[in-house]
């Protein structure tokens, strides 16, 4: 396992031995449908972690399992310290707090300011001061480089600034980890890159990222481990080069086709 | 006392006038909601905010003041007027305005693309209405206007302002008579309900049916 | 036809009726007030209720509401004042009009939010709860605030029609603007002139009514305000 950076929030214990993230033959099903057929790996801190595979291998599945937005069948989920289990007993409270996550439609809330929707969950969540949310909302806007938008509104943005305002919306809470469901699919061609250069600027400041990617050069050259996802199970899993050295033929279908 | 078999009837006769005046309501409304609907869409700007007005003004007056203005209002014509008219031409006023308003809508919500064709087939005016957009419209406006025919049921209770005797009126003769107003107002309450659920439920059904299409 | 109107006994030096009109009209636009607040807030309780995970409590605002909304508010309200007074229940007609129109506008205005509510998308929800927000702060912060000001303009139109069916708490013998005409119209017998002044009252209360919901949403939407723009 690669240890490609550390957080600056991590304390003495190593990065191997306290994965952020780890599935435990995790099984899903939607009625008599099974779309994970027990899948297990781990996601170390400050790794970055790209799953790819067609649509319906069940990769936004499983990343949608890690914060609770879909209960899991059996098996179970460590995330930071937390057990996400199928009675959905787990404390999702808790996970949710130290998990962000992006989606693909942005998911931005139509009637409240970029600065609004950013400081939203802070003040209602961990209870953050006003200025001190506000303070923060200008730190992640920054990051995102939109700090002139703070006062807009969504629909006065473009789909890639929206998609920004969303990473920073996630980033105000401070997450121990970063969930990316196809962040990139709904935007123009040309608006892609200014979204994947802000997570290329994440995952170079260390902080722990799960993507679910159709952009096979961005996951070559900034994912610590690819996990190429088919028919519901982990069918293959590298480092950043795998997808110059596919070793399954599914997988190496996958490349041959683009997508 | 109790309610007696001659109570029952003489709720039931309320009854017949409740759905009498509703029919010719929804007739007289129907007919001059039509002609709103369509001077609201005309070519001519005096046709259209002459319904304009029409709607504002009829929408913002109560059904009971309508009820009073046509009874006096065709009483200073000399005519000793059956409250059942005055009452009839109220509700197809107020009704025409509410209609006319909705089937506008459901007018001008046929795809602007049927307009043109009919043009290009060189129908005139009346022919591209009649033939081309009033048949689309009215599919569209089949479970709203079915909706509004509970108003209309509702609105005939308004009747008791100037004493006619329909359903809600003959609950409260009997009422004064026996004195047992939730058993008597309960069973008026259910002859309303049996004659309106059922318009509901269809037109919440055509509703959700028209959506689905996608229309 | 040769009528004469006769608008005179508006201000008759010995009886000056437009008194009258005018207390009526603050009382009906008392009851009209009390109605919609109160009713909002039925309203919008029993929108979250029938959204709740609860069955029997959506079973319970389903038949409430159908109930309303397929029986006249007149027979509600002859059910309310004379079956309550009939318990010994002693209620001033002015209560009972506004509970009456409570009860009756709250199944309406329930309706509108609920439209509202489902009208807000999934993604949206999926993101208050990943962010960690309640499932209070999630209906309060992100579901509600789209949601009503999405369906303001039916809720407006519903108010209204709520405004000028107070008209009818003179058969409980409510002192609004109804009785009044009433009343003066047995001591004149000027029944037509005085329906026209009423309808125009009416028609003048209806107009404020609607330029007060747009000043509401002018200034408790704030995005709309700077966008104009439909959520």
């Amino acid at each position: 396992m690669t240890l490609h950076a550390i957080a600056p929030a991590s304390t003495a214990e190593p990065a191997q031995a306290t994965p952020m993230v780890r599935f435990n033959d995790v099984h899903k099903s939607f009625g008599i449908v099974e779309v994970l057929k027990g899948i297990s790996f781990a996601v170390g801190r400050g790794e970055v972690v790209c799953l790819i595979g067609r649509s319906g291998s069940g990769k936004s599945t499983a990343l949608r399992c890690i914060n609770g937005l879909e209960r899991i069948t059996t098996g179970s989920i460590d995330v930071c310290g937390h057990a996400v289990t199928p009675d959905g007993k787990a404390d999702l409270h808790a996970v949710r707090k130290r998990v962000g996550i992006v989606f693909q439609s942005y998911n931005l809330f139509p009637h409240l300011t970029v600065e609004q929707n950013i400081t939203l969950a802070p003040r209602r969540v961990k209870k953050t001061a006003p200025t001190e949310a506000r303070a923060l909302a200008a730190d992640v806007l920054a990051k995102v480089g939109l700090s002139d938008k703070i006062a807009s509104y969504p629909e006065q943005l473009s789909g890639g600034q929206q998609q920004r305002v969303a990473i920073a919306r996630a980033l105000a809470m401070q997450p121990e980890v970063m969930l990316f469901d196809e962040v990139t699919s709904a935007l123009d061609p040309e608006l892609t890159g200014e979204v994947l250069k802000v997570m290329e600027d994440l995952a170079r400041g260390g902080m722990t990222m799960v993507l679910v990617t159709h952009e096979m050069a961005f996951a070559s050259r900034v994912a610590d481990k690819i996990i190429f996802m088919h028919k519901g199970r982990v069918h293959e899993t590298g480092p950043r080069d795998l997808l110059s050295r596919p070793e399954t033929p599914e997988l190496r279908q996958f490349v041959g086709t683009g997508l | 006392m109790t309610l007696s078999l001659a109570n029952i009837v003489y709720l039931l006769q309320g009854t017949l006038w409740t759905v009498a005046l509703a029919l010719l309501g929804f007739a007289g409304g129907g007919a001059l909601g039509l002609a709103v609907a369509l001077m609201r869409v005309s070519r001519f700007a005096v046709l259209r905010l002459a319904a304009g007005t029409w709607i504002q003004v009829v929408q913002g007056i109560p059904l009971p003041v309508l009820i009073f203005l046509s009874y006096f209002g065709l009483g200073v014509t000399g005519f000793d007027v059956p409250a059942l008219i005055a009452v009839a031409l109220s509700i197809a006023i107020n009704s025409s305005a509410f209609l006319g308003d909705t089937w506008r809508g459901c007018i001008q919500a046929v795809a602007k693309t049927q307009w043109e064709a009919a043009d290009s087939l060189a129908l005139n005016g009346l022919q591209r209405m009649v033939d081309v957009v009033l048949p689309q419209a009215l599919r569209l406006a089949i479970p709203s206007t079915i909706g509004f025919s509970v108003q209309i049921i509702k609105n005939t209770s308004y009747a008791v302002v100037i004493g006619f005797i329909e359903l809600t009126q003959s609950g409260k003769i009997i009422n004064n008579a026996l004195y047992e107003p939730f058993l008597i107002f309960s069973i008026v309450g259910l002859i309303y309900f049996m004659l309106c659920s059922p318009l509901s439920n269809a037109s919440r059904r055509l509703e959700a049916r028209l959506r689905a299409r996608g229309a | 036809m040769n009528y004469q109107f006769d608008f005179s006994f508006l201000w008759d030096p010995d009886n000056a009726y437009w008194r009258d009109i005018l207390h009526g009209t603050w009382l009906t636009v008392q009851l009209t007030v009390l109605a919609i607040v109160l009713g909002f807030a039925l309203g919008a309780a029993c929108a979250i209720g029938s959204t709740s995970r609860i069955p029997s409590l959506r079973r319970a605002i389903a038949v409430y509401v159908e109930i309303i909304r397929n029986t006249p508010l007149l027979v509600q309200v002859f059910w309310l004042f004379f079956g309550l007074a009939s318990l010994g229940f002693k209620f001033s007609a002015f209560s009972a009009a506004v509970l009456a129109l409570t009860i009756n506008i709250a199944a309406y205005t329930s309706e509108i939010i609920r439209s509202g509510i489902e009208s807000v998308r999934k993604g949206q929800i999926e993101a208050a709860e990943s962010l960690g927000l309640s499932r209070m702060q999630l209906l309060f912060d992100v579901v509600l605030p789209p949601a009503i000001e999405r369906v303001l303009p039916s809720l407006a139109g519903q108010f209204v029609l709520m405004m000028l069916a107070t008209s009818i708490m003179a058969q409980i013998s409510t002192e609004e603007l109804m009785a009044a005409a009433s009343r003066i119209q047995s001591e004149t017998f000027r029944g037509f002139e005085i329906y026209i002044v009423v309808a125009v009252v009416y028609l003048a209360l209806a107009m404020a009514l609607r330029l007060s919901f747009a000043f509401l949403a002018w200034a408790a939407f704030p995005r709309r305000r700077r966008l104009g723009t439909p959520v």
